[in-house]
């Protein structure tokens, strides 16, 4: 009787032909993911391991690829917002203020200023929530596991200020084309302030947990280092390029929205390794909740709407009551709004580096190309030569603390 | 009301700030590569938010090198490397994206290609330029001569078209069920 044995029938594999023993010596051929807990989502690396060191790897990708960029073409641009909340599923809020604004860029339409302050909070909040989960998990990859619970507690606290905000604690899809989803409830904004009062002293107690921890530095100082001049070839952004010393924020340098009108530092650090990554990240939560906390001081009540008439989606009164509302409502929805021609690529510092969406228009309600240039395609791209000549367990870490999110990645 | 208008929520006016760089950057480079530089398009003439150069494939790696290097130009961060399909002859335009971090003002150079001709790689001025390249290759079959391995990137690489040409169907699906075995040739002499 033939015996069902499970093991996978491809016809790589057979019981005398292990297609992982290619050298024929101690070196051997491992498969570290597509799935993997310590691989953050859907990655694969294929190593060349010599005992416990990875002397040779390369990255495969792209397993949860859902045609983003096609459908961007395929979508009118009001559509297409619910998709750019499966980019990075960790900070959505960001790459919907980032769409958002890419669009209203191309339209010329200026929001009014509480819905801007709205946008810089629901960023910040984002930008804190997904360095707490690369943070989190990073170190239960690496076995501190309270830490991860210390700081997740405060991002539940934080998505349920969120979904006050859109009803949703994950998807948001929270931003429209020249607005929001709604407005902030009443009261918001003081439960933000005091959010972010507790959540400053949640990052002390962190910070005293970790930080100074041998067992912490031993596995994290000097460990998958990638220096300043391999990050600008490499085209690193965002916190793994501040970790090594490229002093750019694009908050600061290029202001968008009021960041102009905040004050925050942006911190940098010298050697580019695990450590100085998690100090960077750990520093930047701290100036977002600054920022949070000035942007709720300064926001005062009015519309969070743009007046205008093209991507204003019409009120529910009109809708139901009058013939004009009604097929106004049905238009916009059912053929969208004309983009004028043009095209422009319009970034955002988001929690991991650049996030661009690089829009050409051709007139009409669909993008003739749309494409997203999100910062884990290039900070994955460096994984390779990052963790080479060093152990599996150190590549687990690095992996952890350059934050590779699939769904941005894979598009 | 289009891409011109000013909208002070986002990066102010940047072509108030940087249009006489750009413009004496364009006028230089014109000056210097000549008929290399096929045509440029500059923000408010165009409906574009940095200055567009559109520069002939032969030419390209030298104009990147210089824009890359000179003094006064330093854009010496590959911020993004992507393509379009125009669907009129030339077919595709190759985009890069640069961003100078002297100033942090942006750039944007473009070369036309035409179906079945080849790129010349970036990869000798940025590694960065690696996957990206693999990328417009997988979605778009623009093949870049002298890439290290230029191979499939997000599909399977038993796929067959090129999924981001506008002629490729949106529902143009093909499975596989297996993961590709280990490829002993990348281990040896590595990916790049």
């Amino acid at each position: 009787m033939e015996m069902k044995t499970g093991l996978p029938t491809s016809p790589h594999y057979s019981i005398d032909h292990d297609p992982d023993d290619i050298w024929g010596d101690s070196r051997v051929a491992v498969n570290i993911g597509p799935t993997h807990p310590a691989m953050h989502g859907a990655l694969r690396m294929v190593a060349k391991v010599n005992g416990e060191t990875i002397e040779q790897s390369y990255c495969e990708f792209g397993f949860t690829h859902r045609a983003k960029e096609k459908l961007g073409e395929n979508r009118t641009y009001h559509q297409f917002i619910v998709y750019t909340d499966r980019l990075n599923y960790c900070s959505a809020l960001v790459n919907n203020v980032a769409y958002a604004m890419s669009v209203e860029r191309l339209m010329g339409v200026s929001v009014p200023e509480r819905c801007v302050w709205i946008r810089m909070i629901a960023s910040e909040m984002a930008r804190i929530i997904d360095h707490i989960v690369c943070l989190g998990i990073g170190a239960v990859d690496i076995g501190a596991f309270s830490f991860f619970l210390y700081g997740f507690h405060q991002r539940e606290e934080a998505y349920t200020l969120i979904e006050r905000l859109c009803g949703a604690r994950l998807t948001t899809s929270y931003t429209r084309i020249g607005g929001l989803m709604g407005d902030a409830p009443a009261g918001w904004e003081d439960d933000v302030k005091a959010w972010v009062k507790k959540t400053r002293a949640t990052l002390d107690e962190m910070d005293s947990l970790l930080t100074g921890n041998k067992i912490w530095l031993q596995r994290t100082v000097g460990v998958a280092r990638f220096g300043k001049e391999d990050c600008l070839k490499y085209s690193f952004t965002g916190p793994c390029a501040r970790a090594a010393g490229i002093d750019i924020d694009l908050r600061r340098d290029t202001p968008y929205m009021f960041y102009d009108k905040v004050e925050f530092d942006v911190p940098i650090a010298q050697n580019g390794d695990v450590f100085d990554r998690y100090l960077v990240r750990m520093e930047e939560i701290r100036q977002s909740l600054n920022i949070i906390q000035q942007c709720a001081e300064r926001m005062r009540p009015g519309p969070v709407w743009s007046e205008d008439k093209r991507t204003r989606i019409p009120e529910k009164d009109l809708v139901h009551n009058t013939m004009e509302g009604l097929i106004h409502h049905f238009k916009f929805f059912m053929t969208g709004f004309d983009v004028p021609e043009g095209e422009a690529y319009t970034t955002v510092e988001a929690a991991n580096g650049e996030l661009g969406f690089y829009i050409c228009s051709k007139g009409g309600p669909k993008a003739h190309r749309m494409r997203i240039r999100g910062p884990s395609i290039y900070h994955f791209q460096g994984l390779t030569p990052m963790t080479n000549g060093g152990m599996i367990a150190d590549m687990v870490a690095g992996l952890g603390s350059i934050n590779i999110i699939a769904g941005e990645l894979d598009r | 009301m289009d891409i011109n208008t000013p909208v002070s929520t986002i990066y102010g006016n940047s072509s108030e700030k940087y249009g006489e760089i750009w413009k004496k950057q364009v006028a230089e480079l014109q000056a210097k590569f000549g008929t290399a530089i096929e045509e440029v398009r500059l923000p408010r003439e165009w409906p574009v938010e940095v200055p567009v150069v559109y520069v002939r494939k032969e030419s390209l790696i030298a104009v990147l090198d210089f824009l890359r290097t000179a003094p006064g130009f330093e854009y010496g961060f590959l911020a993004d490397l992507t393509a379009t399909d125009e669907e009129v002859h030339p077919r595709f335009e190759v985009v890069y994206q640069l961003l100078s971090h002297a100033n942090m003002a942006r750039f944007r150079v473009k070369a036309r290609v035409a179906e079945g001709e080849e790129v010349p790689t970036a990869t000798a001025l940025w590694m960065a330029a690696n996957w990206p390249e693999r990328e417009v290759w997988d979605m778009f079959g623009i093949s870049f001569s002298g890439h290290p391995h230029l191979r499939r990137i997000l599909m399977d690489e038993r796929w067959v078209g090129h999924p981001l040409r506008k002629d490729y169907p949106l529902r143009g699906y093909q499975i596989f069920p297996d993961t590709p075995a280990p490829k002993a040739e990348l281990l040896d002499k590595g990916d790049r």
